[in-house]
């Protein structure tokens, strides 16, 4: 198959290593092979350090056990939450990496980066903070708070939830594993043919993108059955929809949403794989194939996909304005209204995508005027967080300083939106860097703010301690200043008409935008270094910062439980009469009870996630390689693993008085001494 | 120790928590149901395939001349007597008929065997023709289309069989008679997508 692809010797090598050889690894000695070398050795002693730590304090087991095989949603939550964090420093450094390019990139200077490495950056970039980072925060931040929010016991599926997650990390290990051992994509994240197709991109690359995505996206749809079935079926007697807090709504929408949309991913994925493997002409240029049919199928999900990162964040504001001001949330209803009209309206926008497609006025005006409409539910929210705020007694604590900085900064990304989608102003504008400087300025304004607010919110929840404030306010500032120092010069730039992905310019008078562009991003570099020293130093203080089981006076139900939760969350079910139920159920002075607890049910830990997770990656690796022997053998252990898996019904074991009576009494009314926010 | 607290409007003890574990919902139904709601969008991405790519012959042949509507009779019978079929097995399974959920489970995974094997002998022949997916972005689709559906008919075989030999040996349990129940909706959710593929493929490919 394919032979121009393959390397010249003997065919029985090619027959066991497909197209992999020596020159696949950078052994070279030219100057970006020496940057991978060196990054190899850095990734391999940090590599080599946790496993020789892991191995010595003998944790092996303790991982494997209470972690890798666990099906706790909180857990693999946590496990979302650190893959995230891990894939935001490479997915950060490949942004550094380019602003500094652009900085110095101009005239005679080429930079340090020649094109085709400068293309595989800004592809990693993309692909990494949408789908391993972005994705995996909030997918992260779902699983862990969702369940308890809705007072049960976890989620509707929980082997599936574990196997979500080792999909993700199979694509993460994929995309990673590019790094080493041939190229990655150059074609952008979002692989537009024909430069994805097999003739403009014969090497690895594509495929690395292709099966790196297509497996963590399996995993985030399985994701989304699972959170639908349980919001639908598993809430505490008593609540009701439109008293579930305003989270788990935006899960909700969020879960209906990636149902909905990772499909045309999936699809998308899957008819630019045949175009590669089997020669099928969908995308090509001849043969009467059509490359914007991709387009079209791609941001039919894509556009989703913006909503589906954005609206969980909308969540994890409603929640952290209502509790630092003290105050139930503004217009719940239209809260909920507004999230369910742009979880709708998100379907009726692609388009917009590619307005010089040139579909005509007709198409174009409706695809405009769609995009503009999400803007009227997304001012009410904006309206809605500000009205909660309105004569609240608000703490200035961390999570609100990133909630204040994400309404200042996303309603101004809003409105450079609503200029992208005047469909004449969008000619100009399409693909410059003034689109660039908008999506950042959404998504970091939109979905990182949140995300650091919501770990600053639940993280005294899930370790029983706060996290330093100090540290966590040099975070926040650094990324709000840096962000716009980053991000304002784009904007200009884009104005004056400067395109997206270029890795050398000629006209020396842009050269001191660039240049503020890369001092911005080293401002938010040391924002990301204050997140890791508040996480460490955190740790290290964890005996004053700890905080009870109520730090902030929470009014929903997950503070209603220990910090950290047990496996089992609620010794009792929660039974919920008001939206606030936890603020309701103090109100009413309820008291955690104490004694007369039953035996608890609890799903048993399984390791056929991660076979099959594992498995999957494999299988993935050998189809990039064209390994066909090996892809057929994984492939069919993951069949064999499932089969084996559904024969096994012995699936629940339980949590017995004693343990729950024990875990109770320890923790049920465990308060710490400094009540409220310290701020 | 203070376990409910009063109603501050009705005076009424209000409970906070259940004593009892309550009756666990189980989602399985729901959350295939949903499952097949994702198939269905994947299927959706390629009709619309066939939307644009209908007539994209690209100077090959066209649909009139390669799709053969004698054989898709026959195909498309195999596929709908299969599913009354597996809804016999599944009346069977309500009367608790071991014997007879057994005996309609085997009719219908034969019958969907022999539905995919004419559905893979019709690839052969016209991959011989000269026909094969890489002639023409047609090709592409309708092998895609049509092959997707007989992946998924092919991996409903292998899932009758498992849960065959479970129900044999296991009998109905609650996991038991729950996978059977999403197997069902597998089985006529295929059905009704090959409805589309027959009407919309090769009815209309036909007539275009």
């Amino acid at each position: 198959m394919l032979p121009e692809t393959m390397p010249h010797r003997s065919a029985i090598l090619n027959d066991i290593f497909g197209r992999l050889q020596a020159s696949s690894f950078p052994l070279g000695s030219d100057g970006e092979d020496r940057i991978v070398q060196i990054t190899f050795l850095v990734v391999a002693l940090i590599g080599l350090a946790i496993l020789g730590w892991v191995t010595k304090k003998k944790k092996w087991g303790y991982l494997w056990n209470e972690w890798f095989t666990s099906v706790d949603h909180k857990k693999i939550g946590i496990m979302y939450m650190i893959l995230a964090t891990v894939m935001l420093l490479r997915g950060f450094s490949d942004a550094i990496m380019m602003r500094s390019q652009q900085a110095i990139a101009f005239g005679s200077n080429m930079g340090y980066l020649p094109p085709h490495h400068y293309d595989q950056i800004f592809t990693a970039h993309g692909t990494i903070m949408i789908f391993f980072v972005a994705m995996s925060y909030i997918v992260g931040l779902m699983n862990y708070a969702m369940p308890l929010q809705i007072g049960s016991r976890d989620v509707a599926f929980p082997f599936l939830n574990n196997m979500s997650f080792w999909f993700t990390f199979g694509g993460m290990v994929l995309i990673m594993l590019s790094l080493f051992v041939g190229t990655f994509s150059t074609a952008g994240w979002m692989g537009y043919p024909p430069v994805s197709e097999i003739q403009q991109s014969p090497g690895t690359g594509i495929d690395y993108w292709i099966w790196g995505v297509q497996i963590a996206g399996i995993g985030t749809i399985l994701t989304a059955i699972n959170f639908l079935v349980t919001i639908i079926k598993m809430r505490a007697p008593g609540m009701t929809f439109m008293k579930m807090p305003m989270f788990t709504w935006t899960t909700f929408c969020t879960a209906g949403l990636m149902l909905a949309a990772f499909p045309f991913l999936t699809a998308s994925l899957l008819l630019l794989t045949l175009d590669r493997y089997l020669g099928t002409h969908f995308f090509t240029t001849g043969m009467g194939g059509n490359l914007m049919m991709y387009i079209n199928l791609f941001w039919v999900w894509g556009h989703p996909e913006v909503y589906i990162l954005v609206i969980p964040l909308y969540g994890v504001y409603s929640e952290i304005v209502a509790t630092f001001s003290k105050k139930p949330l503004f217009g719940y209803a239209s809260m909920v209204y507004a999230t369910v009209a742009i979880m709708i309206l998100s379907y009726l926008v692609w388009l917009h995508h590619f307005f010089t497609m040139g579909s005509g006025p007709s198409v174009n005006s409706f695809f405009s005027m769609t995009t503009m409409l999400i803007s009227i539910p997304t001012g009410v929210k904006i309206f809605n967080w500000l009205f909660t705020m309105y004569r609240g007694r608000v703490q200035m604590t961390v999570p609100m300083l990133w909630t204040l900085g994400f309404i200042f900064t996303f309603s101004i990304g809003g409105l450079t939106g609503v200029m992208l989608s005047v469909a004449p102003a969008d000619m100009l504008l399409h693909n410059s860097l003034f689109l660039v400087a908008h999506f950042h300025n959404v998504i970091i304004g939109g979905v990182v703010f949140g995300i650091f607010a919501a770990i600053n919110y639940w993280y005294p929840k899930a370790f029983g301690y706060r996290l330093n404030e100090f540290w966590g306010k040099l975070c926040f500032w650094c990324w709000q200043i840096g962000f716009w120092v980053a991000f304002g010069p784009l904007y200009v730039l884009g104005l004056m008409g400067v395109t997206r992905r270029l890795s050398h310019f000629d006209d020396p008078s842009l050269q001191i935008w660039f240049v503020i562009a890369a001092i911005g991003a080293f401002i938010i570099f040391i924002g990301i270094l204050a997140f890791i020293v508040q996480l460490v130093v955190s740790y290290m203080h964890r005996e004053e910062l700890a905080c009870g089981n109520d730090p902030y006076d929470g009014r929903t139900l997950e503070w209603a439980t220990s910090s950290p939760p047990p496996a089992y969350n609620f010794a009792f079910v929660p039974k919920v009469h008001d939206r606030d139920a936890w603020t309701d159920m103090k109100e009413h002075g309820y008291e955690r009870p104490l004694d007369g607890f039953n035996p608890i049910h609890m799903p048993k830990n399984t390791a056929s996630g991660l076979v099959i997770g594992v498995l999957t990656c494999v299988c993935g690796f050998a189809l990039i390689w064209y390994i066909w022997w090996l892809a057929a053998l994984t492939f069919l252990g993951v069949i064999v693993t499932a089969i084996y898996h559904s024969f096994n019904y012995e699936r629940e074991g339980h949590v017995s008085v004693d343990e729950v009576r024990q875990f109770e009494q320890k923790t049920g009314n465990w308060k710490s001494d400094v009540q409220g926010a310290a701020a | 120790m203070n376990t409910t607290a009063v109603d501050i409007a009705s005076n009424q003890p209000r409970e906070y928590f259940c004593r009892t574990e309550p009756q666990a919902h189980n989602g399985s139904l729901l959350g295939f149901w949903f499952y097949l709601m994702n198939d269905c969008f994947i299927f959706s991405a390629l009709f619309a395939c066939v939307a644009v790519f209908g007539t994209s012959f690209a100077g090959g042949p066209t649909a009139a001349e390669v799709l053969d509507l004698n054989g898709l009779a026959v195909n498309t019978a195999l596929l709908l007597v299969s599913s009354v079929t597996f809804g016999f097995a599944m009346l069977a399974m309500a009367r608790q008929d071991k014997r007879g959920t057994l005996t309609w489970l085997a009719v219908s995974g034969v019958l969907a065997a022999v539905f995919v094997g004419l559905e893979i002998h019709e690839f052969v022949g016209m991959i011989a023709e000269g026909a094969g997916p890489e002639r023409s972005a047609f090709l592409s689709t309708f092998f895609t289309l049509v092959g997707t559906h007989g992946l998924h008919v092919t991996l409903g075989v292998l899932w009758l069989i498992v849960l065959f030999t479970q129900v044999v040996r296991f009998g109905f349990t609650e996991a038991n008679v729950r996978r059977l129940r999403c197997l069902s909706m597998f089985w006529h959710f295929l059905d009704l997508v090959w409805v589309g593929v027959f009407s919309y493929v090769y009815l209309i490919g036909v007539l275009r």
